[in-house]
């Protein structure tokens, strides 16, 4: 099984983003570089609208996602609710 | 009229009214006449429609979320132009990968903007084309940023004041415009296979994220900055490039051989470039982030090895050349930064040889070459450099008819012997720097006989200034052709030691530390 | 250690690349725009021939008829650049947002008037495919023009008019709903009063010389179109309805006056270049304004009925007088 990943830039934002990532991937493992955070999870890596807008106290756009971006890996599934990347059809 | 409950559209539903419904199919003028250059590479489309984008993205959203980004990055810029920044790098040998980046990579950026907007054009089908001519945007925003980014270093080094003039011309930056120039007057479909989906996901975190890490970690704000911007179109850039080699292969099993072929070249026309960094990764940043081979094991191997096996559902085999580059790992930034230390003369940037701790460095990250191929030779140039001898190459190096690349890789099972490799092709010969090459030459020999190939340009006397006499009997061919180059003999080029830049650095790092 | 950099005073050993001081004439300080935009397109050593237009260079001169001695002559007086585009255009649309949220919100639509309801979605929702057409069109400019200074505004445009059809679909969704969509689409592709104009826009996608194209779209089509939808068609509804259809196209009606300060000046610097191309932009400009101002006879009427025509004439002189300004001989 391989894994999928997401890098985000590291900034106030990103901390409640990878905290909600965190909290809803058990399997996350962070990886923190210079101003950059990896995240992998094997497989399957949910990022849920209402778990980041719990963190951030506010509301929040999946596609803001998109601000702090690096890069990613695995075939992207989004919705208004969620944004999942996966190795699985 | 009733009034209607409007019912809340979703994001995918929404997102087909905003782009595949605005499309319909001409009637007034031929299918064909409108999109003319959908038949020639034999790729078979029977439903544009299946296409999705996973990122729905709409204009005002793009406007609003690049416009942010842009807000952001030009602070930084701002702020790090304010406060000098560029004395906080670790020193100035540093400033040397921005020249590459900005004469090698920029110009590439921008000729992606136009080749998206070239393919964005082309596509009948709605969804691409709105990816493609967002992508064409970013690209534009990319090539622009890194200008104004190194705009400031630009004031105070050598080496980025002639980028435009220079990429057209010199020597080593034909590797990453041929690169390009081939793409882009490839066909459309193989554009898409070779900038988006082989370049953009397959190899460009080997590009980026070393490159803004180690912007990162020698103290460079305004490039990080602007490469973690880029980045995040990037991730946009790299969906598209899977979603349309998922698109094309699942549309007819006859597009399987001729995306094969394309992902087999492009891969090789694509990690032959990364040389570049390579090098860049392991001897040009003072402060290291990761070497190349790791960074290789990373994104390549451990990546890439995820993404083919997702993709062997659909017939498709790794790129033929990967198990080479993955042997090639141990040597490949030596032997290239051995040549550009062989050729500093002709570059419009500094090199130098790797000091002891650098060595050190280098031993643990290759326990299988460095000491055993490579340490000798730096030790060898670092004496010689001691002694008033340093080292710079005056002959004209034979180049590969395809990457352009001096031929000096060696053989993938031994290191001690150079590759060559040639074709004849209507009664002439030519050379090849690898299999990887040569295959390419071979399947589309008319297109490669094109190549503006520097050194031959030289010999056939294209690259001197109008005013040159070669009859003269003071004619110096070498110091001509610099002259053409717009590189400055003693301040854009040789050994850093020696250089300007490294003056100035010291000098303004001791006005800003002291009283 | 802490250092403040600030306190030092160092002298730049230059203030410009060199060829932007070749251009400026002297080596002083550049403006983002100058830097990001002159010469930023390769136009020396190319490679290979396109495979698909081997007749031609990747960057080609010759891709129009119209010559110039220097392509960066046609400079974009906005001094756009990607970094103040972008932002430009996501002010435009927070005033867009803020105009859709509230006319929402207030229940604007519910109460506005059934039969300027009509009206305002049989006219300005088939518009949407014309916006798509002239996005396919900026692609195109950009694509196969020459030189930064003119391609780069010509997608901007182009991803502007996507802008304008995406928000023409959302006046759709927010007057109507899909189903007005649909008929609208469904109007588009077979009703005899919006032929001519679909015919117009297949016609603008297989012109060959990039720059006729350019006087097509964003002089002579843009030209007629957005003041006929965006002026008359809008204060005429205003006066029925109410503005709600106003705010509703106020990005339109925005952008219709920021683009004109571009494709004057455009027109201006090429038709002063030479007596050849002056004569062939007032040829192309006379020809392509009276096909454009025929496809919007029938089009005018939906919405004016018979005051349409008196509204086209207004609109084309309003034209006239910008391109004669330009120097063209309308």
């Amino acid at each position: 099984m391989s894994n999928v990943f997401i890098a985000l830039q590291k900034n106030e934002e990103t901390r409640c983003i990878i905290n909600a990532i965190v909290a809803d991937n058990p399997d996350a493992i962070i990886n923190e570089q210079p101003a950059m955070v990896k995240i992998d999870v094997p497989n399957r890596m949910v990022i849920r609208k209402s778990t980041v807008e719990e963190e951030m106290g506010r509301d929040f756009d999946l596609q803001e996602l998109h601000v702090y971006l690096i890069t990613l890996t695995g075939h992207i599934d989004e919705t208004d609710d969620e944004f999942v990347l996966s190795w699985t059809h | 009229m009733d009034i209607k409950v409007n019912k809340k559209l979703g994001l995918k539903e929404r997102y087909n009214l905003m782009t595949r419904d605005l499309a319909w199919t001409p009637t007034y003028q031929a299918f064909k006449d409108v999109y003319p250059y959908m038949q020639y590479e034999g790729i078979k489309i029977h439903d544009w429609d299946k296409f999705e984008d996973p990122f729905r993205m709409t204009m005002d959203a793009y406007w609003k979320y690049q416009a942010e980004k842009e807000r952001k990055l030009y602070a930084i810029i701002d702020a790090f132009t304010q406060n000098n920044g560029h004395l906080g790098v670790t020193d100035a040998r540093y400033i040397n990968t921005l020249k590459l980046f900005l004469t090698g990579v920029s110009p590439l950026e921008y000729m992606a903007h136009r080749g998206f907007a070239h393919v964005g054009r082309a596509f009948p089908g709605a969804g691409p084309r709105v990816a493609c001519l967002m992508q064409s945007l970013d690209e534009i925003r990319h090539a622009q940023t890194q200008i104004h980014s190194m705009s400031n270093y630009n004031k105070h080094y050598n080496g980025f004041q002639n980028w435009r003039h220079q990429h057209d011309r010199v020597w080593y930056l034909s590797v990453p415009k041929s690169f390009f120039d081939d793409a882009i007057t490839a066909g459309p479909f193989e554009f898409m296979i070779a900038i988006g989906f082989a370049f953009e996901y397959v190899l460009t975190n080997l590009l980026f994220v070393p490159f803004i890490s180690g912007a990162a970690y020698n103290g460079d704000m305004g490039a990080m900055a602007f490469g973690f911007s880029a980045q995040s179109d990037e991730s946009r850039h790299m969906t598209l490039g899977l979603e349309i080699i998922k698109f094309i292969l699942e549309q007819d099993p006859d597009n399987l051989p001729i995306v094969q072929h394309w992902i087999d070249k492009w891969f090789w026309r694509g990690y032959r470039v990364l040389t570049l960094v390579a090098m860049m990764m392991d001897y040009m940043l003072p402060k290291r982030v990761m070497s190349w081979k790791e960074a290789w094991e990373i994104y390549a191997e451990q990546n890439g090895g995820a993404l083919f096996a997702d993709l062997a559902r659909y017939g498709v085999k790794a790129p033929a050349g990967l198990a080479q580059a993955c042997k090639d790992k141990d040597h490949l930034s030596h032997q290239a930064w051995n040549v550009f230390y062989n050729y500093a003369a002709a570059a419009p940037f500094h090199t130098w040889a790797p000091s002891e701790a650098d060595m050190k460095w280098l031993s643990e990250k290759y326990p299988d070459t460095f000491d055993k191929y490579y340490r000798p030779l730096w030790e060898h140039y670092a004496k010689e450099q001691k002694e008033g001898r340093r080292f710079y190459n005056t002959t004209l190096p034979m180049l590969c008819q395809t990457c352009q690349i001096p031929m000096f890789f060696t053989e993938p099972d031994d290191p001690t012997k150079v590759a060559y490799r040639e074709s004849d092709y209507k009664g002439e010969k030519y050379h090849f720097c690898s299999d990887g090459c040569k295959n390419i030459f071979d399947h589309e020999p008319e297109k490669y006989i094109q190549s503006w190939l520097p050194v031959h340009q030289i010999y056939q006397g294209n690259c001197f200034c109008p005013d040159v006499d070669p009859s003269k009997p003071d004619f110096n061919p070498l110091a001509e052709v610099l002259r053409w180059y717009k590189i400055t003999w003693g301040e854009d080029n040789l050994d850093y030691a020696d250089s300007p830049d490294k003056k100035n650095f010291e000098q303004w790092r001791v006005q800003a530390t002291g009283n | 250690m802490q250092i403040d950099l600030r306190t030092v005073s160092i002298t730049p050993l230059r203030q410009t690349f060199n060829h932007i001081a070749d251009r400026l004439g002297a080596d002083k300080a550049a403006s983002r725009y100058i830097e990001a935009t002159m010469d930023v397109q390769a136009n020396a050593n190319f490679h290979y021939r396109p495979t698909w237009d081997p007749a031609h260079e990747l960057h080609d001169t010759a891709r129009t008829q119209l010559v110039m001695k220097d392509w960066y002559a046609l400079k974009d007086p906005r001094q756009l650049y990607y970094g103040n585009y972008t932002q430009a255009r996501a002010r435009m649309q927070e005033t867009a947002e803020a105009d859709f949220m509230f006319v929402e919100t207030r229940g604007l639509t519910e109460r506005y008037d059934a039969a300027t309801r009509r009206i305002a979605l049989d006219f300005y929702l088939p518009l949407r495919h014309v916006a798509w057409g002239a996005n396919m069109n900026g692609a195109s400019m950009c694509a196969y023009g020459y030189g930064t200074a003119i391609t780069q505004p010509c997608l901007y445009a182009g991803m502007d008019q996507l802008g304008v059809a995406q928000y023409l679909s959302r006046l759709g969704l927010l007057l109507g709903d899909q189903g007005d969509l649909e008929a609208a689409k469904h109007a588009w592709l077979e009703s005899p009063v919006w032929q001519g104009l679909r015919r117009l826009v297949e016609d603008t996608w297989v012109m060959q010389d990039w720059f006729e194209l350019f006087v097509a779209q964003n002089v002579a089509l843009d030209g007629l179109l957005f003041g006929l939808a965006y002026k008359e068609v809008d204060a005429v509804l205003t006066d029925k309805a109410g503005p709600t259809v106003s705010m509703l196209t106020r990005f339109q009606a925005e952008w219709f006056e920021d683009a004109k300060k571009w494709v004057d000046a455009v027109i201006k610097v090429a038709a002063a270049e030479s007596a050849d191309n002056q004569a062939l932009l007032s040829r192309w400009y006379t020809a392509w304004r009276d096909r454009a101002a025929g496809a919007l006879r029938p089009v005018a009427a939906i919405a004016l009925a018979q005051a349409g025509q008196g509204a086209l004439e207004r609109v084309t002189a309003a034209l006239d007088a910008r391109m004669s300004k330009a120097g063209l001989t309308v």
